[in-house]
């Protein structure tokens, strides 16, 4: 099959999966979308001939203009934009799985930062304010004191881009130094593994310890249910243990749409680039069928 | 003639040294100059060229 890449940094992550495509045999189109136009009928990117593109966008924004654009064009976006739209944001992904009854941490929005303020003050001490666009850990606060929650709120309102005056304010979860990352395609989970540190912050991305987990059936229906929540497709789907290390209850904190999956990959026996491109396959063969059924429509 | 196995070689944009890049390098990836320590963007392979890499952008993640 003839797989687009898009793309603005090539990660690990993209490394494995143009490795296990092109092993395969597939012819493998890398499009930068910094050096792309996207007009409102057609793309300067080669794109035509291809069976799927598959965003692997390191930009949140270039990636949700840039699957909106190609999904306007009718080609086949893994994952769809309006996944993407729900993950990007936090307050859109908190709302989906609150809709979708999966338990999650409590969280308010204001706009200003009394309301915020109020918001802080109901939830008590620690609680945690984050940014709505964000990754990798990054400009979250773990808020201890009224005095820390009036220092940051001012922070982010005289210096932060307007996103930061949408004030996205969540109960502390206090879970036991570790959280939960499973990468899943429509739901099914390719492999799961926990984060561990002494921080309360433990992505990955933040130097968090990684170890191979074993889901229960509860965690199994969360997950299945979490990316339906979201639009389905290839994601990366974060839970946190309430009432202790295997107390078999969870919270589901977000699900990310441009999951990265190098550290999965080495914290497990599974071959994560592998079944993701099985899953690719699968999904390219359904979008060439539905393409042939319209054809003879 | 080169294969899949031999080391790239390319010029650090910022000292003007040659630096060795691994054999699988791709366009797109960043590379730590084992000059400077900078973070190095792989502009082409064919000729091989290399710019610093641009600075971390608060939507980047996933």
């Amino acid at each position: 099959m003839q797989i687009g890449i898009l793309y603005s940094r090539i990660r690990k992550d993209e490394k494995l999966l143009l490795g296990e495509l092109r092993d395969r045999g597939h012819e493998v189109t890398k499009i930068d979308v910094r050096k792309e136009r996207f007009g409102l009928e057609s793309t300067t990117a080669d794109v035509d001939d291809l069976d799927l593109v598959v965003d692997r966008c390191l930009s949140t924004s270039r990636s949700l203009y840039a699957t909106k654009f190609l999904d306007s064009y009718g080609v086949p976006v893994i994952n769809a934009p309006e996944t993407g739209d729900v993950c990007a944001d936090k307050a859109k992904n908190s709302l989906a799985l609150a809709e979708a009854d999966i338990p999650t941490p409590a969280t308010e929005v204001a706009f200003t930062k009394e309301t915020a303020m109020e918001a802080i003050e109901e939830f008590g001490y620690p609680c945690v304010l984050k940014p709505v666009v964000g990754s990798w850990g990054r400009l979250m606060a773990k808020i201890d004191t009224r005095n820390a929650a009036e220092a940051i709120l001012e922070h982010k309102e005289t210096l932060g881009h307007y996103e930061h005056k949408v004030f996205y304010v969540q109960e502390f979860v206090d879970k036991p130094g570790r959280d939960i990352r499973v990468l899943a395609v429509d739901g099914e989970p390719v492999a799961a593994m926990t984060r561990s540190s002494n921080h309360w912050l433990t992505n990955a991305a933040k130097g968090g310890e990684t170890e191979s987990f074993d889901l229960d059936d509860r965690a199994l229906d969360l997950v299945e249910r979490a990316s339906e929540a979201v639009g389905g497709g290839m994601l990366g789907v974060d839970l946190m243990e309430v009432g202790g290390t295997g107390s078999g209850e969870y919270t589901v904190h977000e699900v990310n749409h441009t999951v990265e999956f190098k550290a999965l990959d080495s914290a497990t026996d599974v071959d994560v680039p592998a079944k993701v491109v099985d899953w690719l396959e699968a999904k390219a063969a359904a979008a060439a069928a539905d393409d042939a059924t319209e054809a003879t429509a | 003639m080169t294969s899949d196995t031999d080391p790239v070689l390319a010029e650090d944009p910022i000292t003007g040294e040659e630096i060795e890049l691994p054999a699988d390098v791709e366009v797109g990836e960043i590379i730590d100059s084992p000059v400077t320590g900078t973070e190095l963007e792989v502009i082409s392979l064919d000729p091989v060229v290399l710019e610093e890499a641009p600075e971390l952008e608060e939507d980047w993640g996933e």
